[in-house]
């Protein structure tokens, strides 16, 4: 109405008909303009001048190795994509890695078989999952806040279980996950890619799936409509727990020990991840796609600036560039689609 | 760019080439310290690059940005697909790297660790080049302080924390020399102060030991942080003439001190040293001059002749080297 009062001239009946029912936006924008696009340029743009960069880069042996350091911190960043969709954020899953893997690692030279000591941990991320979802869905506290408080109190208990010393003498047949091979894919890297199938499908095709988008869309509507808004919350925070837990015993398999210090400060390596892979940091938007693409493109990343030598900080300052890139260019596209 | 894709999908499939005999290439060595921007690290690679200068080898340094136990393995694999010949590396942690050596090695990489060892995991690395032969530390600690105070009158020392397994042992061994050497017969120890190695805690230790033993004649504190507070309390209070202050320090921590006249004399071990030595001993094992077992004995210019110990364990320095005004400006770490 407003625009009519100031320019009667241009409020001919057909030009407002026009502007009220949009034309819809062609398919192959629909399709071709998402965050992940850009995360699948990025990383193509990447590999090429990686490849240049250094001659000894492109062998994809050596990068599927090299990409087994990161693995454990993407398989993570699928759940907390979902967690990220759901509208709240898990900062403490790393942690929650240093711990479990310091559980499994005192339950194991306790006596108890590996087994067993895996069975500690796997419950140990159960129950730190559900003590984060208690925190956030029965007390009602915000997830950043009471996530950044067991990100801390996670680790300090890992550090008075483990101490300063590191805990090893695995047995060799649980030592060295990532030089077990199928062809020449790292199992790291297959456990990686199944995780993804798997909770890609979950998110976009089950019930549960478009209900984390209608929570992260809006909580109150969600509510309304009748979504268990609570249970799903908590399982999500359990599910994050349960997957740290097994990446740190991926981690701990890795190394052939424990140390409370495993993973530290992985938790921005993390929220990275899904940042770089076009979810939305508010909510409601975000896709299992782009944080698997975005958790090669920091392998390729890392790995190539790494062979070819390039000294740590500037390694350290394209990644924050390019963080700063793919949130500009997110909100870019999701403010463009909103209109 | 349509041939580009097809170099760069023909390099993908390709195998594993580099790293592959080079007999007549130079050796390649990478030095990878615990973390950048450490001035003792840098110390090191010094001596790598003049070592290198003189034998031709190539060297090259990369680090991690944190000095986090796992954060060098992401380093050695690069450094394996670089096919260098040599990484020596100022390991992060005593065992968490021992798979990617091993991996390492298995290409056949040489490893070697520089300025610690690996307690528990020599078998994981090749050889070890420590700064100095710790076992004299304590005794030449006490001659030190003993010569600057006519070996006689109350002594203290001021350590890191409690538990600190280097510190203990170069302690006890400080008293074990005290009491069976008939030379340091009239020194006393009279207390050990605990610092934690935090400069506050260090300093406040210091002022209690002033203040609780008025007759105290000098302090030993055999940790970088110790020594420098307790200069620093001892320059503060104005009592250099009566308490001398040694210990272990670095130069550019000491400097001020050393030029003021606050403290006469420290000790350390020189890291340039390190680097030239590993330098020298990396390409002797590749070109097959130097045998990596025990009781091999070879020459490094500037060093004189060096060991190989049990264990592959090689000692930069029998002694530790004493740092005063005549010598620390030749010093930068």
């Amino acid at each position: 109405m407003n625009s009519i009062d100031k320019n009667p001239v241009a409020a001919a009946p057909s030009t407002v008909v026009v502007r009220e029912a949009a034309a819809p936006r062609p398919r192959w924008q629909v399709l071709l303009i998402r965050p992940e696009t850009v995360t699948l340029i990025l990383l193509v743009v990447a590999t090429i001048v990686a490849s240049r960069l250094s001659p000894f880069f492109a062998d994809l042996g050596f990068i599927l190795e090299s990409s087994t350091y990161y693995i454990e911190f993407a398989i993570v960043a699928l759940v907390l994509t979902l967690v990220i969709i759901s509208g709240e954020i898990d900062l403490s899953p790393a942690a929650q890695m240093a711990l479990s893997a310091c559980l499994f690692g005192t339950a194991f030279k306790a006596g108890l078989p590996i087994p067993v000591a895996m069975g500690v941990s796997l419950l140990a991320g159960l129950v730190m999952g559900a003590f984060n979802g208690f925190l956030v869905t029965v007390l009602r506290l915000p997830s950043i806040i009471v996530t950044i408080g067991t990100l801390i109190l996670y680790r300090g208990l890992a550090q008075v279980l483990a101490g300063d010393k590191s805990i090893g003498g695995l047995p060799s047949w649980f030592v060295g996950i990532d030089y077990r091979m199928v062809g020449i894919v790292p199992v790291p890297v297959l456990v990686f890619v199944a995780a993804s199938i798997a909770l890609g499908l979950f998110l976009g095709i089950t019930i549960y799936g478009r209900q984390i988008y209608q929570i992260g869309t809006s909580e109150i509507a969600a509510i309304h409509a009748g979504i268990r808004v609570r249970r799903i919350k908590m399982g999500l925070f359990i599910a994050s727990g349960i997957t740290s837990s097994i990446a740190g015993l991926m981690v701990a398999s890795r190394l052939g020990s424990v140390r409370y210090d495993l993973a530290s400060g992985a938790e921005l390596t993390m929220v990275l991840i899904v940042m770089l892979g076009g979810t939305y940091i508010f909510g409601g938007r975000g896709s299992i796609l782009g944080t698997f693409l975005a958790a090669w493109l920091l392998v390729i990343i890392a790995t190539g600036m790494t062979v070819a030598n390039i000294a740590i900080n500037a390694q350290l300052t394209v990644m924050g560039l390019l963080l700063i890139v793919s949130i500009i260019m997110t909100n870019a596209i999701y403010a463009r689609s909103q209109r | 760019m349509l041939r580009r894709n097809l170099m760069l999908a023909a390099a993908f499939g390709a195998v594993l080439f580099a790293g592959a005999a080079q007999a007549a290439d130079p050796v390649s060595i990478v030095y990878i310290p615990k973390n950048t921007g450490n001035p003792y690290f840098d110390s090191i690679i010094k001596g790598f690059e003049d070592g290198c200068k003189k034998l031709g080898c190539e060297f090259t340094t990369v680090a991690p940005a944190s000095a986090e136990a796992t954060s060098q393995i992401p380093f050695v694999t690069a450094q394996i697909q670089r096919g260098v010949n040599v990484v020596a590396i100022s390991p992060n942690s005593p065992d968490a790297l021992n798979q990617v050596f091993d991996r390492a090695r298995a290409k056949g990489t040489l490893i070697l660790s520089v300025n610690s060892d690996m307690p528990g995991n020599e078998a994981h690395r090749d050889a070890a080049i420590l700064p100095v032969d710790f076992t004299k530390t304590g005794p030449s600690q006490v001659e030190l302080l003993g010569k600057q105070i006519g070996y006689e009158g109350e002594i203290a020392i001021l350590s890191a924390t409690t538990d600190a397994p280097d510190q203990n042992v170069w302690i006890a061994a400080m008293k074990d020399t005290l009491e069976k050497d008939p030379k340091y017969a009239k020194m006393k120890l009279v207390t050990i102060a605990y610092g934690d190695d935090d400069p506050q805690k260090s300093t406040t230790e210091t002022e209690a030991l002033l203040a609780n033993f008025p007759n105290l004649k000098g302090i030993i504190s055999p940790t970088t942080v110790g020594v420098a507070a307790a200069a620093q309390v001892v320059e503060t209070a104005k009592k250099a003439d009566q308490v001398k202050v040694v210990g272990l320090g670095t130069p550019n921590q000491m400097r001020r001190f050393i030029e003021n006249g606050t403290v006469e004399a420290f000790q350390l071990w020189s890291p340039y040293n390190q680097g030239l030595l590993a330098a020298h001993f990396a390409v002797g094992v590749k070109d097959g001059s130097i045998k990596n077992e025990a009781g091999t004995v070879f020459e490094v210019e500037g060093l004189g002749k060096v060991t190989v110990d049990k264990d592959s364990v090689i000692k930069t320095q029998a002694d530790l080297t004493t740092f005063d005004k005549a010598n620390i400006a030749d010093f930068n770490f």
